[in-house]
């Protein structure tokens, strides 16, 4: 097994064997997503025009929950040094890490969201249009994140300082990842053109998100 | 033998061992049984044969709950008295209740989407069995995440007993709030409301997903325990080696 | 292959931890760096993997790959362990091997060799203190390195062990290959005295001990006692094993 395979491998076995497996993001989705309406009340109107918002709220939120411990639990027991005396380039590391957390957090997420949207009244379209969204857009949560993660690398328990470095830098795939899922439900604005932004978001953070956490990883490690 | 002797995991694995055959043939000949008395009950006016989901949706909010009961008084047993097969009894039951529990939503959504126009409304009944669904869930995961089998089973334990306070709850949400579900019709003051022609079907049913219930808990507590002591035989196999 | 050092220089949390020294190992040879506790002996052993960044003098690495840093010719034994209590014991090291190395090294060997081959499919979570230390002396057999900074590397170990490992450096070193290692008393029991063939004290700043006494030092010598500068005020117990 090559390096970067044996890492992805890794990782995704520790993700589904420890606290609970990739089920816990999709359960804190599931609870977030059922708070609301406690909060709102049972209006099943307004529920189905701010769905896919808090949908996709829910996720985010659910994303950020695995990601303080990517970088800080290699830290932690010491496997961080030995990755940064690999041969494998460290942003190539990173990447893989990235993609290992989002098979196990933010794809479950992707595969959970329909169900949830039925509580949430959403009708078949507006499921379609969220689903692909957050398809084209959970990735692009993860690999953001990945540099909150790594700038809170030294953190024992970073995990705020984690939440309040990323979310600010996910709005623009927050806004985009939105927009498209309601053009769907409302308004005349067509479902492309924010979905195609949305698809640049991703690709672009899928480059800068693992050249700045390697980055961040090698400062803090001096 | 009294009752009490049972406390011992490996008297327990005995019993569980002989009796599961007999309960396995029983929940199969209940459930024949009942499958034949639904299949004879005529169609409904307006519901047509749709009305048949109520012999699961019923069962599975019944034994969902009753799951949840078993748990509490599992998770007394483990608080209180420290009864070994407590933690294992609290364990084992909580996937199945929230397996049935699942059945019940499910079967209800299907059920009141042609009835209802939705697949889901925030009522009171429906609402607080899905806060008891997640409440399972939580606890699953406190089994799961803990790594130590005995602290697991009393953070378990302590929620599990307050969890509790949602049964009532369910029970009598038709009755507190003014919810799109219907009343209580089976277990209320001054009887049943359902027709003899559905009711007897529907206890039959119960009874076999009751049996199935017991069949599946004795299988899965049987699992825990020797899961438990092959966790033992690996951490003495660990110790053993220089 | 000769490791050198020259005026070597590290600061963490903004205070010198150590500065001017120098030292030099050719292949075969063991380099034992001594100091009291807080003397910058990892430090130092991070400076040369590369983990801390070189704050004065220079580090050079003759007849090594050029290609590569000196961390990714060498293998860092530190004080933690590396592994993953959730992974089973093969799976830590195959990852291990896997990472570091080109992907088709057999992990039953190195297994054998560190005892834990009947271990291989518990949980590393189930692992002593000294099985743990000893996987991760599996993972320095199951990739090959030239160089080796090991850190305290009998802490944690039984005798047994402790010797399984001194006969791992000792091949090592046959093999050619290069070992630092930190230490506060002796390297081994008293026979691993005759694996060191050359060794440089490097006692290390903290309190106005200068350079470095021993630079490049090739002499074989096989008492561990180490030529100590005169007015040294802490000596080690260098006999207990």
């Amino acid at each position: 097994m090559t390096a970067l395979a044996a890492m992805l491998v890794r990782d995704m076995r520790i993700a589904v064997r420890v606290g609970g497996g990739a089920l816990m993001g999709v359960l804190f989705f599931l609870v977030v997503a059922a708070m609301v309406p406690f909060a709102l009340g049972p209006d099943l109107e307004l529920l189905k025009r701010i769905g896919p918002a808090i949908l996709w709220l829910a996720a985010l939120l659910a994303s950020l929950l695995a990601l303080d411990r990517l970088f800080a639990a290699d830290h932690e027991d010491g496997s961080l040094d030995l990755i940064l005396m690999g041969r494998a380039p460290l942003e190539l590391v990173v990447a893989i890490k990235g993609v290992a957390h989002w098979l196990t957090t933010g794809l479950p997420l992707v595969v959970a969201a329909p169900i949830i949207g039925l509580f949430l009244n959403l009708d078949g379209r507006a499921e379609a249009a969220l689903v692909l969204t957050l398809l084209v857009g959970t990735p692009a949560l993860t690999f953001i994140g990945l540099i909150g993660a790594a700038i809170a690398v030294t953190l024992h328990r970073g995990g705020l300082l984690v939440a309040v470095l990323v979310l600010p830098l996910t709005v623009p795939v927050l806004i985009f990842g939105v927009a498209a899922a309601n053009a769907v439900s409302s308004g005349p604005a067509p479902f492309g053109t924010p979905f195609t932004i949305l698809c640049a978001l991703t690709l672009a953070s899928l480059v800068v998100g693992p050249f700045a956490a390697a980055a961040a990883l090698r400062q803090e490690m001096e | 033998m009294a009752i009490v002797d049972l406390a011992n995991p490996s008297r327990f694995l005995n019993l569980a061992n002989r009796a599961l055959p007999w309960f396995g043939g029983a929940v199969v000949l209940a459930f024949a049984f009942g499958l034949n008395q639904v299949a004879a009950v005529p169609d409904v006016y307006q519901q047509g044969a749709t009305v048949k989901i109520m012999f699961l949706h019923v069962p599975g909010a019944w034994l969902g709950m009753l799951g949840w009961a078993v748990m509490t008084v599992a998770a007394l047993g483990t608080l209180v008295w420290r009864h070994p097969l407590a933690d294992v009894t609290a364990k084992a039951a909580a996937p199945i209740g929230a397996a049935f529990t699942l059945m019940c939503l499910v079967t209800g959504s299907l059920w009141g989407r042609p009835m209802w126009g939705t697949y889901w409304v925030w009522d009171a009944r429906l609402t607080s069995v899905l806060v008891l669904f997640l409440l399972y869930l939580g606890v699953i995961a406190v089994w799961r995440t803990v790594e130590d089998p005995s602290r697991a089973a009393r953070a378990a334990a302590i929620l599990t007993i307050v969890g509790a306070l949602d049964l009532p709850i369910i029970k009598f949400s038709v009755d507190w709030w003014n919810t799109l579900h219907q009343p209580a019709s089976v277990l209320r003051g001054g009887g049943p409301t359902v027709h003899p022609t559905f009711l007897m079907p529907l206890l039959i049913m119960a009874s076999a997903f009751t049996l199935l219930f017991a069949a599946l808990l004795l299988a899965a507590m049987r699992n825990e325990i020797l899961r438990r002591r092959v966790r033992t035989l690996r951490l003495l196999q660990a110790s053993a080696v220089t | 292959m000769r490791l050198t050092a020259s005026n070597l220089a590290c600061r963490r949390g903004g205070r010198e931890v150590f500065a001017g020294v120098s030292f030099s190992a050719a292949s075969g040879e063991l380099l034992a760096i001594r100091g009291r506790n807080g003397a910058g002996k990892s430090s130092l052993l991070r400076t040369v993997v590369g983990l801390v960044r070189v704050a004065g003098g220079q580090l050079a690495l003759e007849a090594g790959d050029p290609e590569l840093t000196i961390g990714e010719q060498a293998h860092y034994l530190g004080h933690q362990d590396a592994l993953k209590p959730s992974l089973s014991v093969r799976e830590n090291l195959q990852f291990w091997a896997d990472f570091l190395g080109t992907g088709a090294a057999a992990i039953g060997e190195p297994l054998a060799k560190v005892g834990l081959d009947t271990l291989a499919d518990l949980p590393a979570a189930y692992l002593s203190a000294g099985q743990r230390r000893r996987l991760s002396i599996a993972r320095l057999l199951v990739v090959t390195r030239p160089i080796w900074l090991l850190d305290e590397p009998l802490s944690a170990l039984d005798a047994a062990a402790q010797q399984s490992l001194t006969d791992f450096m000792r091949t090592h070193l046959a093999a050619g290959g290069v070992i630092l290692a930190a230490t506060h008393g002796g390297l081994g029991l008293p026979a691993a005295r005759e694996v060191w063939l050359g060794q440089a004290p490097s006692p290390l700043a903290g309190e106005g001990w200068g350079g470095g006494s021993g630079a490049g030092a090739t002499t074989s010598t096989p008492a561990p006692r180490l030529a100590t500068p005169s007015g040294r005020s802490q000596r080690e117990g260098g006999e207990e094993s």
